[in-house]
Parts: C-alpha cells; structure tokens; sequence
C-alpha cells in the first residue's frame, strides 16, 4: 500500500480502511473497458457477465461455499437487512415469530429487529456480559419452538471483541434453527468459513478490507428464500434488483483475497501493537480497556478514561494528527453513550470518557508510540480542567473505575 | 474537522480562565455526569463587579469553549450584567455552535447564574429566585 497521508495517524480502520493498491487497480479495467451491463445481450455485456459471475467464484472460494450461494448488496447494512427479514418471514410461515440476538449489534441489526418487533416478532437481545462475549450455553437456553433466528454478530465494531461462531452455528444447526451472523468486521481480518462456522446467513461490508465503500455480500445458504428488499430487475438471482456495480465487486473481492492471504502473518503483526497500545494505555491511572482482552479482533482497541469526555478528546488528538473515534454521546449525536459500552455494564459517567483506537497493517510501532504518549497528555490535560476529576481526587466522589 | 468556528476551536483549545479560584465569593455547578457534561464556574466580587472568574468543565469541545467565552464575556463586568447573560450571546461570540450543541451555552448561563446565586445566598443579598434555573428539577439531559 501507498506512502501515508499528511502523516496523519489514521486509527479507525473499523470505521472504515484505505483502499488497497491491489483493489483499485482491480476496479479500472471494469471502468476503462469492461464497462457495458451484465444484463446486456451483445458481447461487451456478456463479458461484463462473465466477469461477474468468475469474481462470485472467487468470493465463494474464499468463504468455503458455493457460487450461487453469494449475494452482492450495497454493503454490510442491506445484508443485515435482507438476511434478518427474509429469515424472519420464513419464520413466520412456520409460526415461528421468535428471534434472539444479542444487546450489542450494530445499528443495522437493532433496528431491523426493531421493525420486526413492530411487526409482532418477539426479540431477545442476550447480554453480553463485562467481557463482551456471549456465550452458546446463553443461546441454548434462549433457543425456543417458536425461534425463526439466531442473529449473533461475528466480533463487535466497537470492542472488537470476538464471539463463539462456530460454536453457536453447531448448536444451531443441531436445533433446527437458522443461524445469522454479521461479519462486516471479521473478514479479512480473522479466519471466517460459513461451512466449518455452520451460518446459514453472512454479511460482510468490503470497505473494512481496504475495498471500496458501498458494496458488500449477503451469503445465504441454498435453501433459503430470499426476501427481496430491492425489487426491479432479474439481477443477483432476482433476490437484488438494480445493475450491479462491477467496478465495486471486483475491487472487493481483490481485496478480500489480498486480505485473507496475508491473514496468517499479518495478524500477528498488528495483534502484537495492539498489545503493546493496550499496556501503554493501561498505565494511565482510572483507565479500562473495554471487551474481553484475549478474544479480540487484532486491530481493536478501547478504552474508558474516568473523569473527562470523548469528544473533546478526539479534538484534541485530531489536532495532534490522530484520528480515532469515540462512543460518547456528544460524538454519537444522541442522548446517550454507545449502547455496546452500556452493554458490558459502562455506566453513562464512563462511557462518554471511552476512545477507540484501530489499527491496520500499516500501523507502525512508531506511531503507536506516539499515540500513547499523545492520550495519556491529552487525559491529563482535560482531567485538569474536570470537575468532576477535582471531585473524585478529592475523594468527594469515589472513583468507579479503579 | 469543520464541525465547529475557528473560534469555538481557539477557546477550546486555549480556553481563558480555566482552573479553580482561591476562596471564592460564589460558586455555581449544573449539568450532570450521567448526560456528559458539567459546568463550574468561580466567582470574585469586589463591590458590584466580578473582579475574577474562572471554570472547569466536564464535557465536549463545545461545552469547554462555551465556559471559556461566558467567563470572558462577564469578567470585570457589572454583577448585573452577567446576570444577564443569555446563552445566545455566548452562542453569537462564539461564532455559532451547531444544532444539538445549543445546550452547552444553555450550561454556561445557568452555570453563572448559579454562581451568582451562590454569592447573594452567602451575602444574604436580596434577589428573585423566578430568574434562576432550578437545578434541583432540572431535565436538561433531555433536552440534548
Ligand atoms: C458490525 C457492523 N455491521 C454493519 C456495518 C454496516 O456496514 P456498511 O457500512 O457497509 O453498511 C458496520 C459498519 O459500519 C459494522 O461495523
């Protein structure tokens, strides 16, 4: 990949990466020549569907499943959607209107299953615990006659912290009941297989991958019916009506490819800074690292700081050249911090203090040393200006993280 | 990140009187933890003028930058003056504050106020309770 921009020190690779070499230059010639409509008849479309149909191999391939098993869609949102809705009509035709899931989906999940439960499905969010994982013993014992779906995300954008997939597709495969599960921040990143992990239902989102922005895939096991979310033309085995974005499919599966074979090394390599943000965050005092530190995706890092705001602190890194994210409520737009915070049993005081730092292969140890030295400043400097750390230092309050 | 004035940025990066005040002649806080922010602001009266003032604040870019320009707008200024400080007119010497950051200089008003409060309280000065924010029934969380 290129030089780095601005030596901006950019991490918040789970909001979204840069584009790989590899898929930009992947995604040219279906804008320079390969351009005509899959669904034309004359040649230039018939290679266009060509192209297609090999680069829905290849995604097969490297997900262990079939072709004709792979949904491209708009990214990680609409699969969630297609995959949650389609699995819950099915449901329903059986009389089975009983979804489980768990307190710290992403958006995309909560409020699809908010409709549904307009719509008079019955949802159970699992707790997830302080460590942030949810366990298959929990999903057993919420699994009922009338359960349509189990919707069990792959590793959490926020925490990053890992779930028993595997596991939870074994017991679900065993009870008959349909297992999905949102990997929008998995692949690439940890080993995903939707045979050996048992989903019936997958959705990955190619920008997490260094691939282009607003294009993804729904894997849907064969079997399942489909509810279109998008009707018009016969496109994507007539599950997703509008012409396909070529250039973005092929830019993603270049990406994916290039992802998972580095896997192996690469991980190892930003788990190992990761590790070492983690210890240099962790000396600073009333700190806590959020989700489980063992089961974590490697690039995953997140923090509670007593005593001061989030946004405040990304402004003040952002002035130092290091983009980070924050589940505060002043940065979230709403009334409350990050539900996934709250979740792992954060209360409201904490988690508006919470910072998000992830990284990608091109994190260098320099700059996660910079980063350290940078936070633990940047607290120091707000937690002297706090009220509320006068307090707590006074020991007027006590401290809750301690 | 554009999101803010250059001026909300320079007092939240350099905010002015920041830090406690040495035996204070009223001290005001609003706001609470659980929403994420509070306000405090210091007092010194010297006969009808705020002689000093200060803040600390809890809170975001837009919460410290609004405490740093109300300090600003009523230090050396008559008490009756900053009692009538709005929340506007820290919003417009600030350069505007977007949407959903309104209530942070709704914070620094009240947090004057409070102040102010506190002093006539200690000095058992005369004064209408109706231009006072009640901070004990407060729903400002609510309000984001
Ligand atoms: C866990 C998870 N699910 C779903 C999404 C949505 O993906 P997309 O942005 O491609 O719609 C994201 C990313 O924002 C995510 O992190």
């Amino acid at each position: 990949m290129g030089e780095k921009e601005d030596n901006v020190i950019y991490l918040d690779n789970a909001a979204t990466t840069k584009m790989s070499r590899t898929a930009i230059e992947a995604m040219l010639p279906y804008m320079n020549d390969i351009y005509a409509n899959p669904s034309s008849l004359h040649t230039p479309g018939q290679k266009a569907k060509e192209a297609l149909e090999l680069v829905r191999e290849r995604v097969a391939t490297v997900l262990g499943c079939e072709p004709r098993e792979i949904y491209f869609t708009s990214g990680g949102s609409e699969a969630d959607n297609q995959a949650i809705l389609s699995a819950a009509r099915q449901g329903a035709r059986w009389g089975k209107r009983h979804i489980i899931s768990t307190a710290f989906e992403h958006h995309a999940v909560l409020h699809t299953l908010e409709k549904l439960q307009e719509e008079g499905f019955e949802v159970t969010l699992l707790p997830v615990g302080e460590e942030g994982i949810v366990t298959p013993e929990q999903v057993a014992e919420a699994i009922r006659g009338d359960t349509a779906l189990v919707s069990v995300m792959y590793a959490n954008n926020e925490i990053g912290t890992i779930q028993p997939i595997g596991e939870i597709g074994k017991l679900c495969r065993e009870r008959g009941v349909l297992f999905h599960t949102d990997a929008v921040q998995a692949v690439g990143h940890i080993p995903v297989n939707v045979v050996t992990d048992r989903v019936d239902l997958l959705s990955l989102s190619a920008h997490k991958f260094h691939g282009p922005k607003g294009v993804g895939v729904l894997y849907a096991r064969k079997g399942i019916r489909l509810q279109n979310l998008i009707h018009g033309g016969a496109q994507e085995r007539g599950k997703r009506a509008g012409t396909e974005n070529l250039p973005a499919i092929m830019g993603m599966a270049a990406a994916l490819e290039e992802a998972v074979l580095k896997l192996p090394f690469q991980s190892k390599q930003v788990a190992d800074l990761r590790d070492r943000l983690i210890d240099g965050l962790s000396r600073i005092p009333h700190s806590v690292l959020n989700g489980s530190r063992t089961s974590r995706l490697p690039g995953n890092v997140s923090f509670c700081f007593e005593g001061i705001e989030g946004e405040s602190l990304l402004l003040l890194l952002d002035d130092r050249g290091i983009a980070a994210s924050s589940g505060s409520a002043c940065t979230s737009g709403s009334l409350d911090p990050s539900h996934v915070l709250l979740a792992i049993g954060r209360v409201h005081d904490v988690a508006h203090g919470s910072l998000r730092l992830t990284l990608s292969d091109e994190t260098t140890e320099k700059d996660v040393d910079t980063t350290i030295a940078a936070v633990t400043d940047v607290v120091a400097h707000l937690r002297s200006m706090s009220p509320v750390w006068r307090d707590l230092e006074s020991g007027k309050k006590e401290f809750i993280i301690k | 990140m554009a999101l803010y004035s250059e001026k909300v940025m320079d007092h939240f990066r350099n905010p002015r009187n920041v830090g406690a005040l040495a035996d204070p002649d009223g001290v005001g806080e609003v706001g609470n933890a659980k929403c994420g922010d509070i306000m405090k602001i210091y007092l010194k009266v010297e006969g009808d003028v705020i002689a000093d003032v200060s803040f600390e604040t809890f809170g975001c870019g837009s919460a410290i930058a609004a405490s740093s320009m109300a300090t600003e707008l009523i230090k050396g200024k008559p008490i009756a003056d900053a009692l009538t400080l709005t929340n506007k007119a820290v919003v417009e010497a600030l350069d505007g504050l977007p949407g959903h950051k309104i209530h942070c200089s709704v914070l620094a008003e009240e947090a004057i106020k409070k102040a102010l409060q506190d002093y006539f309280e200690r000095n058992g000065i005369e004064y209408d309770r109706s231009l006072f924010p009640d901070c004990e029934n407060c729903d400002h969380c609510s309000h984001h």
